[in-house]
């Protein structure tokens, strides 16, 4: 770990002022950031802290509404990312933005071709890039299309695409999201190097293990404005959280479980044929008890997402028998297992779980569509479904002007707080719950912490996937890993640390389990 | 392309012609016409205005665009394209055909990349809006003029045609040269006739706007594969966000293929009227554009694949108009074609495939047996069947843009 | 908020209207004639009594062609191909009526049923193949448009043509009586005057409105409804609260064949009593444009079919008085569909960003976490 440089020179970057308003939000509200030329600056802050949008402001995506910019020391105000290039700034996507059928080569010179008499020059494109690959360790084929490429392969290109334009500044949205643990390492290697030579990363991140291993500076967060600028050797994991959340941690964890052997669900040698490349499942067994969590982690990727749309019906077992309540529902249609009590919190809400243009009465009966109160044999209810709307939105603490303004009109919290509760206002029997809170904020995350304990003290059996290993270790009765397509280690959340569960995740730590 | 493609091409081509020339002597008398010179020449003249179409679908879905609208722009360049002819000479006349089908590729641009609304429905709108227009157009212009009325405007003059020297006898320098395409055919050697007047066919008196129709396949390739605009253009089709975030222009390059593909689909319906035709007539694009979108699938989004689906659905098209028992002799090719890939399938051990094209195969063959001629309305949904044939059976093998038809927002993922 | 939405939900439409009247009077003036005196003739011509008999006669055809285009739209499926479905459903549904003979209401229901089962029943073919083979219904609907039309073509000139008839007039035989659907001339006249010139308003005009209150009901109040609406707002969604994707897509594609087969039937049972050349068609694609205008909404579709049908019934005068191009009608038509399409999105965003910003003060927190979808955080 190095200390800031404190050189008189210009900063590379400084933003001072920024402030940007979204319809009824205020994203950043005069924020300063000064980042130093050579460093390795953190940006840290919770979900909806504002990171995205300073950064796509610094990137010329959109336009600050207030305050100043300067790079090198010169004033600038980027109305696109092309003058943010031009200016030196390189910015790598957390989504990345690569196009599937085109290849490597495409995908990095696009918007910056060298040409010669009016095509492509690809002989001089490929020598470019091969001479970035070998410099900086980043190694790839030119020809490739990039829909082959793995997790890993794809952000080297997107780091290529960066310094192909000549960036001294690199902005890395979440670099580290969609990695291993060893990937992880080969990226931070790749980062030094880059700083090595002379260029400025601007990095951002919650993961505030990894910010203190990288940073050389840490700017903080919170709600749209800064709280402040430290030094990775002055402070602690501890109080950066705290920082970030602006006061103490609230940690999920449950209460030992009562003493229920009946098994609400369970999964005997189920095996799902891969499609498209994903790995499927093999032969997994697993049970959940009544009144018990039971946590799966894993890269993403690896069955976890394929096991949840297997139990819920949306995909077809190949071999192997799901039992709820012991009857086998292997055959049975997603509408029956719903109706049997199964419910669903989907990885991803817009997608899976709303009508973003309905009205809320009218997404809270999704799923539940085929029952009292929302509906009355082929008839719908409308009073029932509006007043268990209402029911939902008062007990789930869903912040809406009403039951008729539309899903899409509401905050990522506010909708996870809604398809929780009206799952939960169905009264399942099991509930399969995907990265529960992911993406929302942390008022709306205890929110449905305390939720998801309430309901298993209930007796409710509870499937958690999530990519959140403190949630996981928090949360959960008994862990279980998944890594390609198979269930690899059970473990006791009460004696597992996160660095542990990465080693299962990646495969580091064996196969057989510690059961 | 590399020489080993176009070599293979070539021998393809000359498959085709060889297998055209099989059932030709088999079905001798009931018809001479299945490869003649006319033929070839008239299906050329019936690829034309499919293959612009085909260009401009390609262009318009290759930037993420869907075009519906393209039988729409088609008639704009019917219209407009004669009424160019008129008043200023077929070559403007193609010119203002052109940039008639541009308007209208201009107002999907509009409605589809600035305004967000859906592809679809915007195609509708100008498929609804042109033929309005054209009609109302007619009534102002062409009811007053000898010949003119509101359905169709007075005949026009087509631009000029070339005969190829020395392989066609075209003159040069005002010498006629020798016609070294129709001496070979005049010999009436198999096969060999049968290539020569084929190929005399295509290089006889071919109008000036076919040749430049034909330059534009690989002007499209070479545009859309070699060049930065092209290569912009592709990619915000694919991901047009990450072609955002690296400074791309989204909408302009959107704009852009959207104009040029209603350009295409114009010069398709000003060759129509100019040199198919040489009058304007009401309905006369008669759901070409519609075949354009198909020839775009059917050649799975590639310039090239356009060009032979445009070949193929001219072929039928021609066929029909100039000989029925042609058609009907065609049965027999696709009878022995369908039992050709039944051998194949059994090759492959494709035992479900072989069975139902031995059915196929039988049936058809079965089909020519019995009957004296084809159902006339049969061959003009050639292009229409064949689509949806390649849609069930090879859908796994296209390759559409990742992107094409959803609407994009700036600033919105 | 009820007052606002009420509002935008009429801003849009218009809007577009003025517009497009806006634009059509500069075409008229740029070629020289008077835009006033034409609006003026059409007002005075279409507001007589037999003008709207032939409106609502028009306006019933086009709305049960807008209904059964909004089905599909509803849930995201675009039936391109109600033009064939309509056509070749009223050919065989005239020559079905023409081969039977029975009582008055059984005969009419027998021609009707045919019509909705031919029109479903090709409908379902693309249903079908996007289902099991994934081919987009746009492609299928619009290549299949040429196959039905191929079809119609053939049959009238073989199998179902009417020998016994001397013309040239390529007919199905007549159909008896019974199967004729009764004019409810009557039914105005009791308010009105008698009409004229010999106008006769097709009883049909009850169906289709019965068949507009049933669209609405089905939707609106029916679990089959929600679960179609639902999958049309987001198919992904839908399945995963157990909608059946394929059979909903299957159903739908069933239900607006079956409305698309009754198009032709008001001039099939009301008028010609068979199938000829001078069958309407070109009704599928005007059933596409009065759908957008009326938001694919049972009343909204209404008001767009009688408007549309009113134009189309007043327009004729042009050619008789003055010199303004009757075409100028269709010119306004189109632009009518195409602003209005334009004009519905700007609303929905408006609304949508005035929805946004209730939201976040309803949730009363002072900053980022409330962005609205498009400006979401991190994630």
């Amino acid at each position: 770990m190095s200390t800031p440089s404190l050189t008189t020179t210009a900063p590379a970057v400084e933003l001072s002022g920024i402030t940007k308003r979204f319809p009824g939000v205020v994203a950043n509200d005069r924020v300063d950031l000064r980042v130093a030329e050579g460093e390795i600056h953190a940006v840290v802050g919770e979900n909806g802290a504002g990171k995205s949008t300073l950064m796509k402001i610094l990137y010329g995506m959109q336009a600050a509404d207030e305050g100043t910019m300067t790079v090198g020391g010169a004033e600038v105000r980027f109305s696109s990312p092309s003058e943010a290039i031009d200016a030196g700034i390189g910015m790598v996507h957390q989504h990345f933005m690569l196009a599937d059928q085109l290849t490597v080569l495409e995908n990095v010179v696009l918007g910056a071709e060298p040409t010669r008499r009016g095509t492509i020059d690809r002989r001089s494109a490929r020598r470019d890039l091969e001479e970035l690959g070998r410099s900086y360790g980043l190694d790839l084929d030119p020809d490739d299309p990039v829909e082959t490429l793995e997790v890993g392969e794809r952000q080297r290109v997107e780091i290529i695409k960066v310094l192909y334009r000549g960036a001294k500044v690199l902005i890395l949205d979440e670099p580290t999201a969609v990695l291993v643990p060893q990937e992880v390492e080969e990226l931070f290697k790749n980062l030094r190097e880059l700083k090595a030579r002379g260029h400025t990363i601007i990095f951002i991140d919650h993961k505030l293990e990894e910010v203190l291993a990288i940073a050389d500076a840490i700017t903080v967060l919170r709600q749209g404005r800064t709280v402040a600028t430290v030094e990775p050797s002055g402070v602690t994991a501890h109080q950066l959280a705290e920082m970030m959340v602006g006061s103490d941690l609230p940690t999920p964890s449950t209460e030992p479980r009562a003493d229920d052997e009946y098994v609400t669900l369970a999964i005997r040698g189920l095996s799902v044929p891969a499609t498209e490349g994903r790995p499927a499942l093999e032969a997994v067994d697993l049970e959940v008890r009544r009144g018990e969590i039971v946590g799966v982690a894993g890269v993403e990727g690896n069955g976890q997402g394929v096991l949840v749309e297997t139990i819920l019906g949306l995909r077809q077992a190949a071999d192997g028998n799901i039992a709820l309540d012991g009857e086998s529902i292997v055959d049975w249609t997603v509408r029956r297992r719903r109706e049997a009590g199964l419910g669903y919190v989907p990885e991803d809400r817009q997608r899976r779980g709303l009508l973003l243009d309905a009205p809320l009465w009218e997404n809270a009966m999704l799923g539940h569509q085929t029952a009292a109160p929302y509906t009355n044999g082929p008839w719908i209810n409308r009073r029932g479904a509006r007043d268990a709307t209402t029911h939902i939105v008062a007990d789930f603490d869903v912040r809406t002007p009403g039951i008729d303004t539309t899903a899409r009109a509401l905050s990522g919290g506010n909708q996870q707080k809604l398809v929780l509760g009206r799952e939960m206002a169905a009264e399942p029997r099991m509930l399969i719950a995907a990265h529960p809170t992911r993406g929302i904020d942390v008022g709306a995350q205890a929110s449905v912490w305390a939720d998801l304990r309430e309901a298993r003290a209930d007796g409710l059996a509870v499937l958690l996937v999530s990519a959140d290993l403190e949630e996981l270790i928090g949360l959960a009765d008994r862990l279980l890993v998944m890594l390609r397509g198979r269930i690899v280690a059970e473990l006791d959340p009460a004696t597992t640390t996160p660095m542990q569960l990465g080693g299962y995740m990646t495969g580091a730590s064996g196969e057989e389990g510690a059961s | 392309m590399r020489s080993s493609t176009v070599l293979r091409w070539m021998l393809a081509a000359l498959g085709v012609v060889f297998a055209l020339s099989v059932v030709q002597e088999l079905a001798r008398p009931e018809t001479t016409d299945l490869v003649s010179s006319g033929t070839a020449e008239s299906t050329l003249r019936r690829a034309v205005p499919i293959l612009l179409a085909g260009l401009g679908g390609i262009w318009a879905e290759r930037a993420g665009v869907v075009n519906i609208g393209l039988e729409g722009m088609m008639v704009l360049g019917t219209w407009f394209g004669a009424w160019g002819a008129l008043e200023f000479g077929p070559w403007w006349g193609l010119v203002i055909g052109i940039a008639g089908g541009a308007t209208g590729g201009l107002l999907h641009a509009v409605a589809t990349v600035n305004f967000g609304v859906d592809h679809i429905i915007s195609g509708v709108a100008v498929n609804l809006i042109a033929p309005a227009l054209t009609r109302f157009l007619s009534g102002e212009v062409f009811v007053n003029r000898p010949g003119g009325g509101l359905t169709q405007s007075p005949r026009v003059e087509s631009v000029g045609s070339l005969d190829v020297p020395f392989l066609a006898g075209g003159d040069l320098f005002g010498w006629t040269t020798p016609d070294l395409f129709g001496w070979i055919t005049d010999r009436g050697w198999f096969l060999a006739s049968d290539v020569a007047a084929v190929l005399g066919g295509i290089t006889r008196s071919i109008s000036w706007a076919t040749l430049l129709a034909l330059i534009l396949v690989p002007a499209s390739v070479f545009i859309l594969w070699r060049t930065a605009f092209g290569l912009r253009v592709r990619a915000s089709g694919e991901h047009p966000v990450a072609a955002d975030s690296l400074g791309v222009s989204v909408y302009r390059m959107k704009f852009a293929a959207v104009v040029v593909s209603g350009g295409l689909a114009g010069f398709g319906g000003a060759f129509i009227a100019i040199e198919q035709t040489g009058i304007y007539r009401e309905n006369q694009v008669q759901g070409r554009g519609f075949i354009g979108l198909a020839t775009v699938i059917f050649g799975n989004w590639q310039p090239v694949g356009a060009f032979l689906g445009s070949l193929l659905f001219g072929f039928a098209d021609a066929l029909q108009l100039r000989d029925r028992t042609a058609v009907h002799a065609l049965l027999l090719l696709v009878g022995v074609a369908l039992a050709a890939l039944t051998v194949r399938a059994l090759l492959r051990k494709q035992t479900r495939l072989a069975l139902m094209l031995t059915a196929s195969s039988v049936a058809v063959l079965w089909w020519y047996a019995v009957t004296e001629e084809v159902v006339s309305e049969l061959p003009p949904i050639t292009p229409h069947v064949a689509t949806l044939l390649v849609l069930v059976f090879a859908a796994g093998r296209l390759r559409p843009p990742a992107s094409v038809g959803l609407p994009y927002r700036r600033g919105q993922e | 908020m009820n007052l606002r939405r009420l509002l935008l939900a009429l801003a849009a439409p218009v809007g577009a209207f003025a517009f497009s009247v806006g634009l059509s009077s500069l075409v008229l003036l740029a070629v020289g004639t008077s835009p006033m005196e034409a609006w003026t003739e059409m007002l005075s011509y279409g507001t007589r009594l037999e003008t709207f008999v032939e409106t609502g006669n028009r306006a019933t055809q086009l709305y049960l062609a807008g209904v059964a285009v909004a089905i599909g739209f509803r849930m995201n499926l675009f039936n391109i191909g109600v033009e064939g479905q309509y056509v070749l459903a009223a050919l065989l549904a005239a020559s079905a009526g023409a081969a039977v003979d029975l009582p008055p209401v059984l005969h009419v229901a027998l021609i009707m049923a045919v019509a909705m089962a031919v029109g479903s029943a090709f409908a379902g073919v693309s249903g079908y193949l996007k289902v099991a083979r994934g081919v987009h219904e746009v492609i299928s609907t619009i290549m299949l448009n040429a196959v039905a039309l191929a079809a119609v073509g053939f049959l009238l000139r073989t199998w179902l043509l009417d020998d016994t008839d001397a013309t040239l007039n390529m007919k199905t035989p007549e159909i008896p009586p019974s199967g004729h659907f009764p004019k409810i001339n009557g039914l105005v006249e009791t308010f009105t005057r008698e009409i004229g010139r010999g106008r006769e308003l097709w009883g049909f005009l009850l169906v289709a409105v019965v068949v507009g209150v049933l669209f609405h009901v089905f939707l609106n109040r029916t679990r089959a409804g929600y679960d179609l609406r639902a999958t049309g707002l987001n198919p992904f969604a839908a399945e995963a609260a157990g909608v059946d994707p394929s059979a909903t897509v299957v159903r739908a594609m069933l239900l607006s064949g079956a409305v698309a087969g009754l198009i032709g039937l008001p001039e099939i049972l009301g008028d010609a009593h068979k199938y000829d050349l001078g069958f309407t068609r070109g009704l599928g694609f005007a059933g596409i444009a009065v759908a957008l205008v009326g938001r694919n909404h049972p009343g909204g579709v209404a008001v767009a079919a009688v408007f549309f049908g009113w134009l189309d019934s007043a327009a004729p005068i042009l050619d008789v008085v003055g010199d303004t191009p009757r075409e100028i009608v269709s010119i306004l038509q189109g632009v009518v569909v195409l602003s209005a399409v334009v004009a519905y999105e700007v609303v929905n965003r408006v609304r949508r960003a005035a929805e946004a910003r209730d939201a976040a003060s309803a949730a009363r927190q002072p900053v980022a976490e409330a962005a609205p979808a498009g400006a979401e955080e991190d994630s």
